[in-house]
This record gives C-alpha cells, structure tokens and sequence, in this order.
C-alpha cells in the first residue's frame, strides 16, 4: 500500500491538490445518515407490501389453511375437540406464519443481488448495512400483518385469548423479534446461494422440519423420548410455549429470557456474517 | 485537474486466474473512454474496482482526484454506476426507483422527488413513471437505471455494456443519450463488445484481452494503425474479374483478393480517394462495368481480430447475468484454441 500511495503522490502536484480539494467541495449534499438511509430501505420494504400484496398472502395461506385443517380436521382427535385445540395451536401457528415469513427476508436479498440491485446500492456512499438494517426494519411489519392475520383468523372462529388484547400484542411482539434475529440466519443464505428459488428451497427444508419439531402442534410428551427431548429444547418450542403463555397471562419468565437470548445470539453470529459477505458482495 | 480517471497496474487475480494483469488507463476529464473487449477480457473487473465494488490485488486507481483505495466512500459521493444488468427493483415503479435514490444520496424528500420527475422526462419515461417498472421493457429498464445514476449529477460515470441485450431502436436510443451525456461535460467510461459502440461514442479506445490493454487511441489511429483503406470492388460479369485484377494489382500495395463467386476484388491502398479515381477511369477504359465500389476503412472488428487473432464476438456470450464469470479458466481455454 505504501508503495502506492508514493506513486500518487508524485503524480501529484501541489496545486493540482487544492484544485482537487476545491472542486470536492462543490454544493453536494452533505452525506445521508446511517438512520435515514436504513429507514428509506425501510420505506422502500412497505412499497413493496403496497405494490405486491399477493407476496404477503403467499406467506400467510399455509398458516391460515393450518389453522382451519388442524383445527376441524385433527382438533376432535388431539385435543378432544376442535375448539380447545384451538387454544393450544394458534399461539403456535402464530409462531409458524411469522417464521415463514422471515425466509422471504433472504429471497429477497438474493433477488436484489442476481439483479444487480446490491452493486448500486453498494456503489451509494452511503453506511454499508442500511440496506440490510432497513429491509428488515421493513420485513418487521410484514412480520406484524403475518402474525395479525392468524390471531384474527382466531378471533374469528372463537379463539379467546386469556390477557385479552395485550396479551396477544405481547406476544406478537416477542415473536416478532425472535423472527429478526432468525432473519440474519436466511440473508446469511440469501448471500451464499445462487438464486431466489435455491434460498426459498433450502430456506423453507430448514425452517419446515424445525417448526414440526416442535411442540407447535402436538404436546411432547405424546412423541417417542428422543423426539420428545429435542422438541424440548427447540427454541421454536421455547418460543411458542412463551406465546401461549402471554396469550393467556401466565407465561414463565425463564421461556422469554431464553427467547431473547437465542434472538440475540442468532443476530450476534448472523448480523455481522450477513454484513462481512455483503461488503465483499 | 487534467484526469478524473487514473489506474496504473492495476492487477486482480480470482485463484489462478489473472483477470487484470497490470491495467493502466487515463480518462481527461469530459472525455469518453471505450474499454473495448470480448467477454472475459477483464472489462467489468476494471469497472468494479473503479466503482469501489472490488478490491485490486495490486494497483493504483484514482477517481475525481481521489484515492479509490483509501478514500471509497468519497469517490461514491462522485461517481454515477449502471451495471451490465438493469438494476432497477421491479417491484417499485419508476418514479419510486429514482426518489429511493435521491433519498439515499440526501437529497432531501422535495428535491428527489423534483429530481426523479425530471430524469424520467429526460430519459423519455415520464408517461411510464408511475407504472411498475415489471412492466418495463428492457430498453426503458436499461434507460431507468441509467437515469438512476445521474440522480446526484456525478462527475464520472461509468456504463457497463450499456446496451448489451438490447434490440437495434433501443441501442440507437441510448447511444444518442450518452453522446448528450458526453456533450454535457461529463467523463464517461464505457465498456463494450460491440465496436460499432465504441467507434461511435468514444474519444479514446482502449482494446483490452485477458486482463492486458493491448491497444490504445483514438477510433482512426487504431484503424490507422491496423492497415490503411482498401478499395472494394464488384464487377457485373465474371469474365471481367482477372483483367479487372491486373488493373487494381497497378495501383494497390500487396495483393489483390479475389472472391469469385462474388465477383468481388479486395486490395489495400494508400492515397485514398484519389488512386480509387484512377481505379475507376482505367475500369471505365478497359469498358468493365462495376455494380460496387467503395473505398472502405477498416472497421473496428478488424482491428480487434488483427490484434487479439480471434474476433470480439467468437467468445461466447456470458450466461450468468449476476456477474461476468471473467478470465475463468474454460474461457482462457477457449481463447487458446482460437489462436
């Protein structure tokens, strides 16, 4: 590098420097901050929202079905009947919808990259990572509709949630930000992987399985044991059994701390490999 | 400041490949540089390091008078970028695309809006601004995202294949756009594989081949350069071909071609107009009647196809749009067996 920098500078003259320092100073605007720029990227997610609705519903159907199949097809069977079946899945499918939701974060990103649309952002002077910290600043609300589609869905059919609305606000928002820290994990992929489709395949046989595993659906204790200790240490398992219990107003402490921190954790090894992989572009 | 473009040995290399190998070039300010060469010559890698996207291994590349290297984030405050892919995000419409823009260079919400109007009159796109730009066609996406890197008026621009991919009414389109573009003052670098491109909007060509520049000047030097004019000529009857070709042999310098199922003769001349005067009269004598003539230079494929010994459009054309897979080993492979 230095050797470098001894070139130019015998390229250059002194003069030729403050005509260069004159004319960097011509009437540009000063430089956009990190705040505004990740929030126009915010801003740009809801355009999308606007402009292609059909995207939310695309992420929001498999739940909404769940929920009706489970409940009037399995309900009776499970739980005895489908109303009180109710009870125990939609916190659960709650959970479900959301999460699906976030592999869209990652589809998205890898668009914007096969489309070339990083390299401009890229070539902005603008803060490296505002284009990630805004999409998914954008991808929260859509993570806020996915889930208040499904808990209006259960309204609907007569789901009562025991801590009323703030319960189910409290436990939308925890959802919500466990879902932005499992979105560092599919922008990570959106990164690494080819194609839009490759993300969405690879990110939906993730998120799929790890969502069954767990006790979402079925209480555990009805699985075989080595099944059993897995969906008991699935933080989706973690994760709904803390939304089931601000639905209803006795949730245990020790469930959100243990969401929080695996929301943390996820974003502490996922945000900065996302944001290493980006800068490289 | 007499450049706003510098970069002198200028090397990357992805693996074992050299995908630049020792790059130098100059842009004066305001003038348009043609960065001329096949797919995988190392066109985009140059571009890419200019616009801050890449790292060099090795090099030194000044942009606007600032060290790419050590200072990017105020060479992007200067530069305007439109990649070889339309970069433009499908689901906004146009207006949304340009505004977004603006937002982000800080122009502030009134002036991008303003700003966005005015570049989407500029580049023919107004009626086509509130629409999706899903419903683009690959010459209004090629022109939006051109107009997307003119939002913060930069000093030096740099188009990659800006007309790649696009059909024949569009090219013209956007090659009458950069010309007004190059009128206005700015400083453009331009690649391309399309000569026709190159001798039409730059002042100065560059022919680059693996990563090596190996030809520079203006459109006419290198023509200059790789042989003067040649007088082309058919004749209306075949049994007029060789007397015809002792006549041309008279007046041309080395040999005369001849393509008889054209009925076509070939030579180089020096002395231009006037020897294709003679060529005529002494044609005329010899009562031989031509259906063509022309005295033609010679094109910019020639030039490369004498300088490389493998035509620009021999290579295949790249099929990964997301980034040109440079100086990959298969296509150096290639280049061999043409050679």
């Amino acid at each position: 590098m230095s050797a470098i920098r001894t070139t130019n500078a015998a390229h250059t003259g002194a003069d030729e420097v403050a005509v260069r320092k004159a004319i960097a100073s011509t009437s540009r605007p000063p430089r956009a901050g990190a705040l505004s720029t990740a929030l126009t990227f915010g801003w740009r997610g809801m355009l999308k929202v606007k402009h292609v609705p059909e995207q939310l519903l695309d992420v929001t159907i498999t739940p909404v079905m769940f929920v009706l199949m489970f409940t009037y097809l399995f309900g009776g069977a499970i739980a005895g009947s489908a109303h009180a079946y109710l009870d125990y899945i939609l916190p659960g499918i709650l959970v479900m919808s959301v999460l699906f939701t976030t592999v869209y974060s990652g589809v998205a990103l890898n668009t914007d990259l096969t489309k070339g649309v990083v390299d401009r952002f890229r070539s902005l002077p603008i803060w490296k990572p505002s284009p990630l910290v805004g999409s998914l600043l954008g991808d929260s609300v859509r993570y806020v509709i996915a889930g208040t589609v499904i808990i209006v869905l259960g309204v609907i059919l007569g789901y009562r949630p025991g801590a009323g609305v703030a319960g189910a606000v409290a436990a939308l928002a925890l959802v919500v930000v466990f879902a932005f820290g499992l979105s560092w994990v599919f922008t990570t992929l959106g990164l690494l992987l080819r194609s839009p489709n490759a993300v969405m395949n690879a990110g939906f046989m993730g998120i799929f399985p790890i969502t069954f595993l767990s006790n979402v659906f079925v209480e555990p204790e009805t699985l075989p044991r080595v099944l059993e200790a897995f969906v008991n240490v699935n933080p989706i398992s973690i994760l709904a059994t803390a939304s089931r219990g601000l639905m209803e107003g006795n949730v245990n402490g020790a469930d959100i701390a243990i969401v929080l921190a695996v929301a943390a954790a996820l974003t502490v090894v996922f945000a900065p490999l996302t944001t290493r992989l980006y800068r490289k572009g | 400041m007499t450049h706003m473009i510098r970069t002198s040995g200028l090397v990357k290399r992805y693996g074992n490949v050299l995908a630049l190998d020792g790059l130098d070039l100059v842009v004066p300010k305001g003038a348009v540089l043609g960065l001329l060469g096949p797919n995988g010559a190392g066109k985009t890698t140059a571009v890419r390091i200019l616009t801050t996207l890449l790292e060099p291994d090795e090099g030194a590349v000044e942009v606007a008078g600032l060290n790419v290297r050590s200072e990017p984030d105020k060479v992007r405050e200067r530069i305007g970028l439109s990649g070889q892919t339309a970069a433009v995000d499908e689901h906004l419409t146009g207006f949304e695309n340009l505004d977004m823009v603006g937002r982000l260079y800080h122009l502030g919400r009134k002036r991008s809006r303003e700003r966005a109007r005015e570049l989407l009159g500029r580049f023919d796109l107004a009626e086509a601004g509130d629409r999706s730009a899903k419903t683009y066609s690959g010459g209004m996406r090629r022109r939006l995202d051109l107009a997307a890197a003119l939002v913060a008026e930069p000093e030096v621009l740099f188009l990659d294949e800006p007309t790649t991919g696009l059909d024949p009414r569009s090219r013209i389109q956007m090659w009458e756009t950069i010309q007004d573009l190059a009128r206005g003052g700015s400083t453009v670098l331009l690649t391309t594989q399309y000569m026709e491109e190159a001798d039409r909007l730059a002042d100065d060509i560059v022919v680059i081949d693996r990563g090596r520049k190996i030809a520079e000047g203006t459109p006419d030097e290198l023509k200059t350069q790789i042989g003067g004019e040649r007088i082309e000529s058919v004749l209306a009857t075949a049994a007029d071909l060789h007397p015809a070709q002792a006549i041309l042999a008279g007046l041309c310098v080395g040999e005369v071609q001849l393509d008889e199922q054209a009925r076509r003769l070939t030579a180089g001349v020096t002395g231009g107009a006037e020897v294709l005067k003679r060529f005529l009269q002494r044609l005329a004598d010899a009562n031989i009647a031509v259906v063509d003539v022309g005295l033609h230079r010679p094109t910019l494929d020639d030039v490369f196809l004498s300088l490389t010994g493998h035509s620009a459009e021999e290579v295949a054309e790249s099929p990964d749009g997301r980034s040109e897979p440079e100086a990959e080993p298969t296509d150096t492979r290639e280049k061999e067996a043409v050679r």
